[in-house]
């Protein structure tokens, strides 16, 4: 008990951004027209692709020789980057069709 | 210097994923958004590649396999996303969620190999310092966390995305729905274990909680039925989202908090609001799947007879009506026939016909699909009706054209209670006067339901292929 008080007292102001997004998410969404629902998960998609910043880390910090962690790590880069790209690229691709008609 | 950089290359991240997403919310500016957001996301991770250094001030090495990871999954990335077909987008959308599922558990999974050998036991994690075994308990807890909603976003979106694409099927076995929740809470039975005392055997027990997410995964997305795929998919969304945002905490990254927490509510939202548009709830959806109850209403329905109605006079129909509704489904997606769609609608506009689409917030896979794709085939926006006002219009609209939909447009919705879509707001085409059905076959729609609007005596059935069906109905108008 007294681990995770201190472990709040370190981490509060991680915690204050976690209330705070979780209200602003929900805020922001809320507002969105059905009709741009199917781009809005894509671009949802795309941005917690995020993900990759940690494959980065992980990637750079791993020993030369631990291979298997070299590997791993790898492959989180690459499939963190497929999801980045590939979330940003088919939203541009959607939006692209809407904004023609204007 | 450095540091302080990289603080501002997260902060610019962030902000671009909050005004991105704000954005998003409207047609106009929505495509910018997604741009800024982009853009937030480069600087985020250039910083990251060339500004980060460690707890003991070390920078990132191993550059070599960083940029070729990037490279090669930016070039991958780019040409899939580039090639794939409109009809195919929530299943695309599908497959990237699963990477970035894989790729946060793969970071729990990496970080953990990296604690292990930091502790210089290669059996286990019993030899640690008690003034260590707090942190270590937390670090356990988030890497922990990480990998079961990474896990289980991974193999949940890949089959999601195996159903969308007709490679697999739905499969359920009796007392399915209790194993998943034993399996779950055997998982995270496990998983406080390994937090709570920390045991000899805790690696393996690390492996074979990542082993038992992958199956709750695959489990848990197998038995629900196709016509509630976008509503998984935008729920495993906000799961990689929460997983992203472990990662956050694993490193005290802003950004990927931020933007992990962010879609992660958002996600969550989305999944109500298409629960909502279904008039279902989420528990319904994940545990009651269409499939099981099937067999009990078709029984209450007996087939009835059904007109059929040719091509050449539905044209007729059509070209001499004053105001039609064109109402598209998943048909009109497979059969790629919104350019059909469109030259049929600018054919009758020329006649003087009143043309609108009236769309039904879950026609289709996802969300919107109806939207983006006769975007695509330049459909004017305000061509487009939401249900409400498509249901307003109804009763003055003389010839209403379902192009391949089915359960949206299903009176059993609103008249029989025994009907597992009971409730599910429809389109009430029954209110025009008159009725053409285009369809493929009479089998029944994706939730498996006989339709008895197919039996009305208003309604005509025009069987075919959407796409070959509007040539030759677009080819008939032309020779009037």
């Amino acid at each position: 008990m007294g681990n995770i008080l201190t472990w709040i007292d370190h981490h509060q102001q991680m915690i204050y951004i976690v209330v705070l997004m979780v209200f602003l998410g929900i805020e922001v969404i809320g507002r969105v027209p059905s009709v741009l629902h199917t781009p809005l998960m894509s671009g949802a998609n795309a941005i917690h692709g995020v993900v990759i910043i940690g494959a980065i880390i992980v990637m750079g910090r791993a020993n030369q020789d631990n291979y298997i962690a070299l590997t791993l790590g790898f492959l989180a880069v690459l499939l963190g980057t497929l999801n980045v790209v590939g979330g940003f690229v088919v939203t541009d691709r959607m939006l692209e069709m809407f904004r023609k008609r204007k | 210097m450095g540091i302080s950089i990289l603080t501002v290359c997260y902060l610019v991240g962030s902000i671009t994923f909050i005004i991105g997403l704000k954005m998003l919310s409207s047609p106009v500016s929505a495509r910018k958004g997604n741009l800024i957001a982009a853009a937030g996301m480069s600087v985020a991770i250039a910083g990251t590649i060339f500004l980060y250094k460690d707890d003991n001030g070390e920078p990132l090495h191993n550059y070599g396999w960083i940029f070729s990871g990037l490279l090669i999954g930016a070039i991958i990335g780019t040409i899939v996303a580039r090639k794939v077909k409109m009809t195919a987008m929530p299943e695309m959308v599908s497959l990237f969620n699963g990477m970035g599922g894989a790729c946060a558990a793969l970071i729990s999974i990496i970080e953990f190999g990296h604690a292990i050998d930091h502790l210089k036991s290669s059996t286990g994690i019993e030899v640690i310092q008690t003034s260590y075994q707090n942190d270590f308990r937390i670090f356990l807890l988030i890497c922990c966390a990480g990998l079961i909603i990474g896990s289980v976003s991974f193999a949940g979106s890949m089959i999601a995305w195996a159903k969308l694409n007709g490679k697999i099927r739905d499969f359920a076995f009796k007392g399915q729905h209790l194993f998943n929740i034993f399996l779950l809470l055997v998982i995270l039975g496990l998983a406080s274990y390994l937090i709570g005392s920390l045991p000899a055997g805790g690696k393996m027990i690390f492996y074979l909680i990542f082993v038992l997410s992958l199956l709750y995964g695959i489990l848990f997305v197998m038995p629900i039925g196709g016509a509630d795929m976008p509503v998984v998919i935008s729920l495993l969304n906000s799961f990689t989202g929460i997983a992203a945002a472990c990662g956050g905490f694993l490193y005290n990254n802003m950004v990927m908090l931020t933007g992990g927490i962010l879609v992660g509510a958002a996600g969550t939202l989305l999944t109500i609001l298409m629960c909502k548009a279904m008039n279902r709830s989420l528990k319904n959806v994940l545990i009651g799947s269409f499939g099981a109850k099937t067999p009990a209403t078709q029984a209450g329905h007996p087939a009835g007879t059904y007109k059929e109605i040719s091509v050449s006079d539905a044209a007729m129909v059509m070209s001499y009506a004053h105001k039609v509704m064109i109402v598209p489904g998943y048909g009109l997606a497979v059969a790629q026939a919104q350019h059909a769609c469109h030259d049929l609608e600018k054919l009758l506009e020329n006649k003087g016909v009143d043309v609108k689409y009236a769309i039904h917030p879950v026609a289709g896979r996802m969300p919107g699909h109806m939207n983006v794709l006769l975007a695509e085939a330049d459909v004017s926006y305000d061509k487009l009706l939401e249900m409400e006002q498509a249901n307003e219009e109804f009763p003055g609209i003389d010839v209403v054209l379902i192009l391949g939909a089915n359960d949206v447009v299903n009176p059993a919705a609103k008249n029989d209670p025994s009907s597992p879509i009971y409730g599910m707001p429809i389109l009430e085409v029954e209110l025009a006067k008159t009725v053409i059905v285009n369809k493929r076959s009479m089998k029944p729609g994706y939730a498996g339901i006989e339709n008895a609007l197919f039996f009305q005596p208003k309604t005509s059935m025009l069987f075919g292929d959407a796409k070959k069906v509007l040539q030759d109905l677009i080819a008939e108008i032309k020779s009037l």
